[in-house]
């Protein structure tokens, strides 16, 4: 038993000091005044203004909106993936992205929507005016929704990986129609892995910030905007912690509400 | 596992033999430049902000080795002095800037009758408000904030004013660059208000104003607004003379105008925070920099505005006529400078510049 507590020291101690003792001190933080004083006054004022309740709106919308997306292309291309004689390497081709810096992806964007990029230059070629992309909400999404689609596809796929092929061919050998496998075998089967697709790409859009002004141009402003602001030019800690808290409440609720429910509930 | 502890020694040896070999080198480079590792000085500076051979030659003259360190704005630069960390021995913030570490103690006078190359300096440029005396500052570079246009899609004549931006025919043409500050206080202006106002009435007027610029507004961007320009992604911006001009460097269809009724006038100074560890390093710094030779080098390089008489004489004659980055007196007398507004107000500022974002079209 001793030996087992040994071993859990360091965990432990990473635990307390690199994601307890940071919350901590930013809950301390959030109800700080500007004058060092314990106060309510900065949730007072978040909940209490227009545009904070705004720009949480939107967080939540354009976090939603990504998840969306990224999961409608994520699980054909998944369930597609699985059929692949060489699916290691077919993954390896979409986790590959992700090795490469965030904000270099997001520059490589720029060079693609541009005014004088790849696709105006080819709608000219074809005798088409030249769109404004850049700036736009819809550039946005799409930025937003390719940076975050290797972190869907996978748990997906790995899902589907695990699920037994004679399941499936049961389902088909009882009668039932490709669409009927899909819907009561795969679909239960795989939805772990799907919850995990979720978690992973709605939590971290909530915060999105540097994609929100390099290719939003901030027309799309996200709650990331203001604690960027609050913490490096106001210089209110407390008001950006206070964002923080809520952001860090918002992630709870994500992941209750999609969480591993027991098994053997009547889902359908 | 074995497998595994091979690739680990591999890790360990390749990193070790870097290691090893960074050492060699910058052993090398000190022996070349006459450096060695106790006269040393920390130079905390804007992005590309110095000619890279000015260091290299300062480094050659003192034997002192300069470990240049780059922040992106005032206020980060200033936290992380605030922490410690490194003690940087020089950094160069900008006037309302230094008139809040002056306030928060965290500047160390600067003794004039060490700084010989003083006499080189535009009077105009010295006992400015945000600094009385030059008690702990030394004058860099100036400039202001202005209008970026493209000759390709605005002629010459149309834009000379702030007002001249809400111009319907503008619609969904200009950048905008991301600091509540200039933003709000070109509206500001253009109602005839100072840039430094308090008045929340007259703060409110302003950003009213600006919501309704932002059909106008293609984008509110940072240090990309360069890249954008000169791509021509948008025909106007509103911006600072020296990113102007090293957009102009590299798009010749560009202009910068300054409005003549009146903008904001900065300037970036050489200060020394009471952190530093290499005071004689730094005076020896200050005045290397303000040798009106390498003060010419300098502003060539870097294309802003020099406070340094005797460096501007050296310059060419057309970058010193230059009138987008040296303005006639008329236009200069009409500009203002930031002056630090207190944690309050600069929340305020920042509030309404946020809410302007957030306006739809």
């Amino acid at each position: 038993m001793n030996k087992k507590l040994f071993y859990f020291i360091p965990y432990t101690l990473w635990l307390v000091l690199f994601v307890g003792a940071p919350i901590i001190l930013m809950l301390l933080q959030s109800f700080m005044s500007i004058d060092g004083q314990a106060t309510l006054a900065n949730y007072q004022i978040f909940f209490g203004s227009g545009t904070y309740l705004r720009m949480m709106f939107n967080s939540v919308w354009y976090a939603f909106l990504i998840t969306v997306i990224t999961l409608v292309i994520s699980f054909p291309t998944a369930l597609f993936l699985n059929t692949l004689r060489h699916k290691d390497l077919w993954l390896l081709l979409i986790i590959l992205p992700t090795w490469i810096n965030l904000l270099l992806k997001t520059y490589a964007f720029i060079g693609i929507l541009g005014h004088n990029g790849s696709i105006n230059s080819f709608l000219q070629f074809m005798g088409f005016a030249p769109q404004q992309l850049l700036f736009s909400n819809a550039s946005f999404l799409l930025v937003a929704a390719y940076i975050e689609i290797p972190f869907m596809i996978l748990p997906i796929f790995n899902a589907l990986a695990e699920i037994d092929n004679s399941l499936i061919n049961a389902s088909y050998d009882l009668g039932a129609s490709k669409w009927q496998t899909l819907r009561h075998v795969i679909l239960p089967l795989s939805a772990d892995g799907i919850r995990a697709g979720i978690q992973a790409v709605f939590i971290p859009s909530l915060s999105l910030f540097m994609i929100t002004r390099l290719i939003g141009g901030n027309r799309v402003i996200t709650l990331g905007t203001a604690i960027e602001e609050h913490f490096l030019v106001t210089q209110n800690w407390g008001m950006g912690s206070t964002i923080g808290v809520v952001l860090i409440i918002a992630m709870i609720i994500t992941m209750f509400v999609t969480r591993e429910r027991k098994k053997g509930g009547n889902k359908y | 596992m074995k497998k595994l502890i091979y690739a680990a020694l591999a890790i360990i040896l390749a990193t070790s033999l870097l290691w090893v070999g960074s050492i060699h080198f910058e052993r090398a480079q000190n022996a070349e430049t006459g450096t060695n590792g106790n006269k040393v000085l920390n130079l905390y500076n804007w992005g590309d902000y110095i000619d890279p051979a000015l260091i290299t030659k300062f480094e050659k003259q003192t034997g002192i080795k300069v470990n240049y360190e780059t922040f992106d704005s005032n206020e980060a630069m200033v936290t992380k002095i605030k922490q410690g960390g490194t003690s940087y021995d020089l950094t160069v913030p900008s006037d309302y800037m230094i008139q809040k570490m002056k306030k928060e103690n965290l500047l160390l006078p600067i003794h004039k009758s060490k700084i010989t190359t003083l006499k080189y300096i535009d009077k105009r440029f010295l006992n400015l408000a945000f600094d009385r005396h030059n008690k702990y500052s030394i004058p860099y570079f100036w400039g202001t904030l202005g209008i970026v246009y493209n000759d390709k899609y605005v002629k010459r004549h149309e834009i000379s004013q702030w007002n001249d931006l809400w111009n319907s025919k503008y619609r969904d043409k200009i950048m905008l660059i991301d600091s509540a500050r200039d933003i709000l206080g070109l509206s500001l202006i253009s109602q005839g208000n100072s840039l430094n106002d308090k008045s929340s009435a007259d703060l409110q007027a302003a950003k009213g104003k600006l919501d309704a610029l932002m059909p106008n507004v293609k984008a509110i961007v940072a240090d990309e607004i360069k890249m954008y320009m000169v791509q021509e992604e948008a025909p106007i911006a509103v911006t600072y003379s020296g990113e102007a001009a090293e957009m102009i460097a590299q798009n010749k269809h560009l202009h910068y105008i300054v409005p003549t009724k009146g903008s904001n006038e900065w300037f970036d100074n050489l200060v020394i925070p009471k952190t530093a560890k290499h005071i004689a390093a730094a005076y020896q710094f200050i005045n290397f920099i303000n040798q009106p030779e390498n003060a010419k080098q300098n502003a060539e390089y870097i294309g802003y505005a020099t406070p340094n008489a005797k460096a501007k004489q050296l310059l060419p004659k057309s970058i010193r006529t230059d009138q987008q980055f040296y303005p006639s007196a008329k236009t200069l007398s009409k500009l203002q400078v930031y002056q630090d507004l207190g944690q309050k107000k600069t929340q305020e500022y920042n509030d309404l510049f946020l809410e302007f974002k957030m306006t739809n079209r």
